[in-house]
């Protein structure tokens, strides 16, 4: 094996992340591990918190938006929104922090550092699966009709990962060089829900302002959702489509960022 | 040309120390810079700071080398280097095997995760497989000592239990090239040399060892060869002995001196404290001794008012924080014919003799106080000097030609006789 200093853009070495698969299954569950620990209500809590929003929006918002799907209440429909949201919410905090978090690995020992966002992501995963089971009864017993839609959910989860570590990934190696960045993170986050067809339809935006809507990758994940899961709406096939584009710009541009910079992190962080 | 382990080619690293210090250089700063200037990437004004210049030598499979120099030559920054965990700058590094590198033990060990847990996930940091440390798992519980502890979480470990488990997951890592920095200095004397043990036998295996120590013993001990690095440089590379010895000899001690500004300094009414130091029978400050040479030990004190009987004492330590023994001029014309008009400075010396101490880091508390007056102590200073003995291990101390471990505190060289008993007299008993 030869090191030799690396100049500007460098390629991804996935098959280095492959090599050390173990490790980024350790580290998620170690993450998981511990945010569990001493705790009560145990993983339950994975399942509370988008339970609890959406009945804080239930409340709130509930007789104030109509819904275009008939049959379904607006409980199950926030809550369809919710469960990618906290996907993707949790992963842009957590992976923000997550490099500095581990700065005792980054500077002691190597690895891809790759890793390190990626088992964020993974350990959000296992609540995000707890959360969507917790969904699927919901549609059930509330009497939502699932149809063949769903069969694409699985589509629609790969495209939330994707949006969550593009972001992620910008945002991690930023925070390395600027701290400002986990300053910004939770206001962004917070913003970023009322940019996002979480608690409302996107039907409630005008039609020309849609297609700039969908710049934001968010929407379209969770239209899709809505759609896989409650069904009832036409393929939100330009929300899909213009989202789609952008988180998989972001998702390949955050990758190699991430590499340009991955070298320096031992150095600063 | 023979079979190589570690190549390292004019490798160079360099810190921008604004960089260093500006770690956390906000956003608006980063951006107000780059619309002030924005070709300020083009030419980066910082101080620059070389940490490692034009490094080159080879490494052969087998080989245990000892990395050594001051704080700051750059030792750290080219096993770094090595563990890929930072860029050379320059030049280049070629690693033939699986490198394992211990920078510290327990690396991502939490302490809200059992023993176990600990175990697989520590092994996981250092790039063991799964099946690998399952496979090993009881081996590795036993030589750490903790088997009721296992599933117990770390937090509520001891330390010396934590450091064990943590060393014991590192040492049982299989990799062909291993990198060590200073992960000997943890943990208490047997631990120590429980781990020092560990890196012999795993030198024997044949396995290509980097070691990075200040521990002089240890690098004579297990390294063949010494690799001596000066402000970034490479300055010396040879059998470990003679490397050692440069090193030591290499004068510039800042350390085996301590001197105290009369405000600051420990004092008493009657006396004042203003310098202790160790000198090599060269006369010269020195931290690390020779284990065949006396070192000298030397206080300097201002007697401040007359009237007081004044002895300084000391008592040294091993770094297992035994104490060895506590030395005072108690001889009865220093105490009955002291000046007791004298005021003014004083030097006070006395030579802890040549092959007397073990090999090892000792600590110095320093003392003094007004004897034949309840012995009130005028002031004391625990921990006030630390120096460590080495033995060079050229056949003429008291290990003489044994290389191995040996126990004990002290290492005095003694006198053996031995006289063939005639056939007569044996068949008497």
């Amino acid at each position: 094996m030869v090191i030799k200093p690396s100049r500007g853009w460098v390629g991804l070495r996935l098959r280095d992340v492959w090599a050390y698969r173990e490790l980024l299954f350790f580290l998620a569950w170690r993450t998981v591990k511990v945010r569990y620990k001493q705790t009560v209500l145990g993983a339950a809590w994975a399942v509370i918190q988008p339970l609890s929003a959406m009945i804080v929006f239930t409340v709130f918002f509930g007789r104030l938006i109509t819904i275009p799907q008939e049959n379904v209440p607006y409980a199950i429909f926030v809550y369809t929104g919710l469960v990618p949201w906290t996907l993707f919410a949790q992963t842009l905090t957590q992976s923000t922090e997550s490099l500095v978090n581990n700065a005792n690995l980054i500077t002691k020992i190597y690895f891809p550092r790759l890793i390190i966002p990626l088992s964020i992501v993974g350990s959000n995963l296992i609540d995000f699966s707890l959360a969507l089971s917790v969904l699927i009864i919901l549609a059930l017993v509330s009497q939502v009709q699932l149809t063949l839609n769903i069969l694409a959910l699985p589509l629609f989860i790969l495209l939330n990962i994707a949006t969550a570590l593009g972001i992620g990934l910008w945002l991690t190696a930023l925070n390395v060089r600027f701290r400002d960045v986990r300053q910004i993170v939770p206001f962004l986050v917070q913003i970023w829900l009322f940019a996002t067809p979480v608690i409302y339809p996107s039907s409630e935006i005008a039609a020309p302002w849609r297609i700039l809507y969908g710049l934001n990758p968010m929407a379209g994940v969770i239209e899709g959702f809505r759609w896989a899961i409650l069904g009832d709406v036409p393929f939100p096939d330009l929300f899909i489509l213009v989202s789609t584009c952008v988180s998989l710009v972001l998702l390949i541009s955050g990758a190699y960022y991430f590499r340009r910079t991955e070298k320096s992190f031992a150095d600063v962080v | 040309m023979s079979k190589l382990a570690i190549r390292i080619e004019n490798v160079s690293k360099q810190y921008r120390i604004g960089g260093l210090q500006q770690t956390n250089r906000t956003l608006r700063e980063a951006l107000t810079d780059s619309f002030k200037m924005p070709f300020r990437r083009l030419k980066d004004t910082r101080p620059q700071f070389w940490a490692l210049q034009d490094v080159s030598f080879d490494i052969h499979p087998g080989e245990v080398v000892g990395l050594i120099g001051r704080n700051g030559a750059g030792k750290s920054t080219l096993l770094k280097i090595l563990s890929r965990i930072t860029e050379p700058t320059h030049g280049s590094l070629t690693l033939y095997g699986r490198v394992g590198s211990l920078l510290e033990v327990g690396t991502g060990f939490h302490p809200e995760l059992t023993g176990r847990e600990n175990v697989f996930m520590n092994g996981a940091i250092l790039g063991m497989k799964r099946r690998e440390i399952s496979r090993k798992f009881d081996e590795i519980v036993a030589f750490a000592e903790i088997e009721k502890f296992i599933d117990t979480p770390v937090k509520f470990y001891s330390s010396g239990m934590y450091l064990r488990l943590a060393f014991s997951v590192a040492a049982h890592l299989e990799t062909e090239i291993l990198l060590v920095d200073e992960v000997l200095a943890v943990g208490d004397m047997n631990f120590q040399r429980k781990s020092l043990n560990k890196m012999e036998s795993v030198g024997r295996e044949g396995r290509t060892v980097v070691l990075v120590s200040h521990n002089m013993g240890a690098i004579s001990r297990l390294c063949s060869r010494a690799v001596l690095l000066d402000g970034g440089r490479l300055k010396a590379d040879g059998d470990a002995p003679s490397v050692v010895n440069l090193y030591l000899s290499d004068g510039q001690e800042t350390t085996g001196e301590r001197t105290w500004e009369p405000a600051k300094a420990p004092s008493s009414d009657y006396v004042r404290l203003v310098a202790v130091r160790v000198l090599d029978q060269t006369s010269r400050v020195s931290d690390t001794f020779d284990i065949r040479q006396p070192i000298t030990f030397e206080i300097e004190y201002d007697v401040l008012r007359e009237g007081k009987r004044l002895s300084p004492y000391f008592t040294l330590y091993n770094e297992e924080g035994v104490p060895l023994f506590s030395s005072a001029d108690l001889a009865p014309d220093f105490i009955y014919e002291q000046e007791l008009t004298f005021t003014g400075r004083r030097i006070s010396r006395c030579v802890i003799p040549a092959h007397l101490l073990a090999e090892g880091m000792f600590t110095m508390h320093v003392g003094l106080s007004a004897i034949l007056d309840h012995n009130a102590a005028q002031f004391n200073v625990p921990d006030c000097m630390r120096f460590q003995v080495i033995d060079p291990m050229e056949g003429d101390s008291a290990r003489g030609v044994y290389g191995g471990a040996m126990i004990g505190v002290m290492r005095p060289k003694l006198a053996w006789q031995h006289e063939p008993v005639a056939a007569a007299d044996a068949a008497k008993f």
